[in-house]
Formats: C-alpha cells, structure tokens, sequence
C-alpha cells in the first residue's frame, strides 16, 4: 500500500471512531451516513460498473429489515403476539437476549437476501437496459404491498423493533452501539469492494457495461458474473436493512423497509452525484447528498421535496457523469490516461 | 485436417433466406477468405459459426465437435472467436484493461471468482498492444481511439485469448491504406507465428487476394463459388455477381 493512502484512510478510520465524541449531537446522522454510504456503494456495482440500473436494490434493504427484526423478536418471543401487541409493551429483551438477538438477526439479514438476489437474478439478469430496471421497479413495489398485507410482521401498521435494553443506562449507549454497528459495516463494505475493484471480477462487470455482447463472444458467461454482483450488492444492502431497522425503531412496509420512493431512488442518486463506476464517486456523493439532504429539511422545511428536485436536475445536467466523472473529464492525466510519448516512434514505424 | 466444417446449414428471417445450403471447410493453420456481395449472407454465416443464433438445418463442427447447439460463450472457450464488423470494445475501459479482460483465464471456476488479475499478464498485454502499434495510447480509454485503431484493438484482445481459429469481419474496413498494408502483415504473421487458422470476410479484394489461399464467394445466401484466389478472380459468376461485368 502506498504512503498516502495508508495516511488517507487511517485518518478516515480516526476521523470515523472518533466522530460520535467530537459531535455527539449528530451521531443519528452519522449513523445514517454510514448505511447511505453502504448502500450508494453496492448500487455503483450494479448501476455504475456493471450498467445494469437497479431500482430493486432496495428490496434487499428492506429485506433484512424485516428479517433482522423478526429474528432478534422471534428467537425470543411468538412472533405474531409481538407484532400484535405492539411488542415491547408485552415482551422485554434482556440484554443479552437483545445482542444475540441482533447478532443472529443480521446474520440471516446477510444471507437469505443474498438467495434471493441469485433466484431473482437469474429469473430477471436477462433483462438488459430499461427493461431491466422497469422490472426492479415492480420488484421494490410489489414487496412493501406484499409485506403491508403479512399479519405476522405486523402487515400496514408496522412492526416495532425491540428497544435498546433497559439495564444500560448510559443515555449514549444506543446511539454509538448503532453507529460503530454501522461504521464496521461501512469499512467492511469498503475492504470488500476495494477489493473487487483490483479484480478480474471488477473488470468483467466492466466488460458487461461497456459491450455485453462482445463479452460473450470473447468467451465470458456474463450471466453467472451479473448473479454473484447482484448477489453481493444485496448482502450488504440486507446488512444495511437490518441495522436501520434497530436504529429507526419502527419498521413500515411501504415508508421504511421498502421505501422505493426515497431510499430506493436515493442509493442511485447519491452513485450518479459522486460519479458512478467508481470507487470513491458514492461515498463522495452519499455524503454531499446526505448533507444537502438534512439541510433542506432543516431550513427550508415544507419546500425541501422541492430543493431536492431542483438538486436532481442540477445534477443530471451539470454533471451527468458525477464529480469523480467531471474530474476525470477535467484533469484525464491525474486519472492515468495519457499518451507515452516515448513511444510515439513506435507508431510511425507501423506501415 | 479440417478444423472447421460447415455442412449444408440453412438459416432464414422470416421470409429472407440468409443462407441456403452453405457447406465450408477450412484447413488447419490456413487462411481463408469469404466475399461476397451487401446482404448475401456472410455476417449471418459467422454468427451461425459462433451461436449467435440457432441454425435451421445443417451441422456446424469445430474442431471434431459439434458447435451449432452451444451458446457464445462456449464456443468461444473451445477457441473459435470472432471479431465484429462494428468494432466492439469496451470504450470506457482503457486498452491495457480491455487486453485483460480478454484473456482466456477470465472465467474459471467459482472459487476464483474475485481473484486478482496475474501481474505477468500486464506484460504479456503490452507485448500484444505493441506488436498493433497501440503500445503509446495503451493508458488511454479504447474508447477514445480512433476507428482504425479500435480495430487494431479488437485484433490485439483477440490475440490475448489464444484462440485456434479467429473469424475476422472486415478486418480493414475503414482503415487508411498504409495501416491496411499492417494489418495485413500483422495477420500473416499471426497465422505463421502463432498458428492461428484464420477466416476473414472482406471487400477489399486486394487484401483478400493476397492474404487467402483459399476464398468462398456467397451470393444472396447461396455458395455462388469456391476456389484459389485466381481461380476466383477469373471466374465469370463472381465477376457477373460481385467483381462488376464489364
């Protein structure tokens, strides 16, 4: 590893544990910032490397929302009286029971979302272009009207998560459990794709983007590569679920877990800000966004949907390739593309 | 030996007979050419070859084995690969990583999956790009080269696989002269050197003269003649169908 990104990120892992002390008041926020982060990073592998436009992402989100929560409940208590009876007024998590609960609810929040994405993908990943994300579309919708209508997790009027344990006292306890849980995701999360990014792996769903067709004949079986990318996405987005499930407490069908309306269509906007298709492009836009995001709502309450259209559209014509794209466009010789002028002999010799 | 045989395949669109009864065989480590007129069937004969689409009838075998049933991908890994008559590259990707892609150990098994791409590959990369003459744009996007040199490029990846026999689609449509006198050095070298059994489809009949030693010519989706380049040329059908009657 090089020295200055030994520095970058052991100052960001620094900047990141030591944000919950330094502001201690914006520690949801973080949190959120953390998971917004996850998410706008697993879409960019679909979105951005692989070209295929997910809407659907969202389904694994609130997948593992429902799946961690109903685990965390359901390894403890019935299921269906907690949902019933607005959980925690008739049942309390020790807080043993609420760590193992939490423990092995994001276990199953990882996996069984990641089964799903290899069964839908290989119904749907042969779907190109706007085919493809008009039908994760329907995915995202279809599962909150599906969700609103199952009793046992609490159908339309929501399930209730269990509550931080009473026994911890310690008023910041919940806010920085939640963060670090988010945090570790988020540098996981990083490890993994950095990761991918130095692989075949990265450039096969390059390939897929760029010309799928000639991916094939060059003798790659784009399909198997689409499923596992999608499958990945939807582990981390399943981690993500579960986790802002415990955070926000209370999870609707519609407005929380598969909320396609803002989330889904925020983890695409927060890649296409940054600049989709690249490493740093969604954590840089997750963050521009998210900040702008809480801004709107803060000052110009009642008009801030209005803001965040204006934003939108000022992103898709200002910077249709995002800020790492406009850079990239702006300066090419930082990002490595420049002609070897020693070799430009070698050019005049070919006849 | 033959390694590649096609034997009576038919395909149609609908009510267009793309190819009627197309029988071909191309020896081992030879280099053949296909002309014909627009429209009588050469591209849609490659895309039989590699499976682009199923045939209507016939069989189709590579290398002793039967091919018209298998999709792309699978052909392509027994080493019959074509390249496009639109270049196809992978425009936002640069020419080293368009390289490595292309190699043959992109898809092994399911454990590799995330592996790292081998360092001594970037090498082998670079040695392909040079021998093209793109050695000095090879941190470029491929995207941003020029027509001529996106052919060169998909000639290069092509190599980068090692594959047996390579269908070329225009190899030189498009392409200035003194670059066409290249390629088509390149081309020979790449059937010498590397033993690589080539069949190129071709207008240009000043290439396709002096690099095949055999050249079928099809004809609104029949097999209007086959034989030596000179045969070729002084054949009356071909001249009527293709050459221009004087």
């Amino acid at each position: 590893m090089k020295k200055s990104d030994l520095i970058l990120y052991s100052g960001l892992i620094i900047f990141g544990l030591a944000a919950p002390y330094l502001f201690p008041a914006f520690k949801v926020q973080l949190t959120i910032l953390c998971i917004l982060i996850v998410l706008a990073m697993t879409w960019n592998l679909q979105g951005g490397e692989m070209g295929y436009n997910s809407f659907g992402n969202i389904l694994f989100y609130g997948l593992g929302m429902y799946l961690c929560a109903s685990v965390q409940v359901g390894m403890f208590f019935p299921l269906a009286e907690w949902t019933e009876s607005g959980g925690e007024k008739t049942f309390e998590h020790t807080t043993s029971q609420f760590f193992q609960g939490m423990g092995f609810g994001l276990l199953v929040a990882a996996l069984i979302p990641t089964i799903v994405a290899g069964l839908i993908g290989y119904a749907i990943l042969g779907l190109r272009g706007h085919y493809f994300a008009i039908c994760t579309l329907g995915l995202g919708i279809a599962a909150g009207e599906i969700a609103g209508g199952i009793e046992i997790i609490g159908a339309g009027q929501g399930f209730t998560t269990p509550p931080f344990p009473k026994d911890i006292v310690n008023p910041e306890a919940r806010g920085e459990f939640f963060y670090f849980l988010s945090f570790i995701l988020l540098i996981a999360t990083f490890i993994f794709i950095k990761w991918i990014y130095g692989s075949r792996f990265k450039l096969i769903l390059n390939a897929i983007r760029d010309n799928e067709d000639k991916a094939e004949a060059m003798g790659i079986e784009t399909m198997k590569y689409k499923i596992v990318g999608w499958m990945v996405s939807a582990f981390f987005c399943g981690l993500a679920g579960g986790i802002m499930g415990g955070l926000i407490g209370y999870i609707d069908s519609t407005d929380v877990a598969f909320d396609g309306r803002e989330m889904g269509v925020f983890m695409v906007l927060m890649a296409i800000l940054g600049g989709k298709g690249t490493l740093w492009g969604p954590i840089i836009g997750a963050t521009l966004f998210h900040i702008f995001k809480e801004g709107f709502w803060t000052i110009l309450l009642g008009w801030q949907y209005v803001a965040l259209g204006v934003l939108i559209v000022v992103i898709v014509i200002y910077f249709p390739e995002g800020l790492m794209g406009w850079l990239r466009e702006k300066y090419p010789e930082r990002f490595g593309e420049v002609i070897d002028e020693k070799d430009r002999k070698a050019q005049v010799e070919l006849k | 030996m033959s390694i590649l045989e096609v034997k009576n395949v038919s395909k149609s669109f609908g009510g267009v007979k793309a190819n009627e009864n197309i029988s071909i065989n191309v020896k081992q480590g030879s280099i053949v050419g296909l002309i014909g007129p627009n429209g009588s069937g050469k591209t849609t004969l490659f895309n039989s070859i590699v499976g682009t689409h199923p045939i209507d009838k016939g069989s189709i075998k590579f290398d002793n084995k039967e091919v018209s049933e298998l999709p792309v991908p699978v052909v392509a890994k027994l080493g019959l690969l074509r390249t496009f008559q639109q270049t196809r590259i992978y425009s936002k990707l640069n020419c080293v990583e368009n390289m490595l892609i292309s190699h043959k150990a992109s898809d092994q098994g399911f454990a590799k999956i995330f592996s790292k791409i081998p360092p001594d590959l970037t090498e082998r990369a670079e040695n392909l790009l040079n021998f093209v003459g793109l050695h000095q744009k090879r941190n470029l996007r491929a995207g941003d080269l020029s027509f001529g040199q996106q052919k060169l490029l998909e000639l290069a990846m092509a190599l980068m696989n090692e594959p047996k026999m390579l269908l070329l689609d225009e190899p030189t449509a498009g392409i200035n002269p003194t670059l066409i006198n290249g390629i088509i050095d390149r081309l020979i070298k790449i059937n010498k050197e590397y033993g690589i059994t080539l069949l190129v489809i071709e207008h240009n009949m000043r290439v396709i003269m002096s690099l095949a030693q055999k050249i079928f010519c099809l004809a609104h989706g029949q097999m209007l003649a086959d034989g030596t380049p000179e045969q070729i040329k002084n054949d009356k059908r071909v001249i009527d169908a293709y050459l221009g009657a004087q």
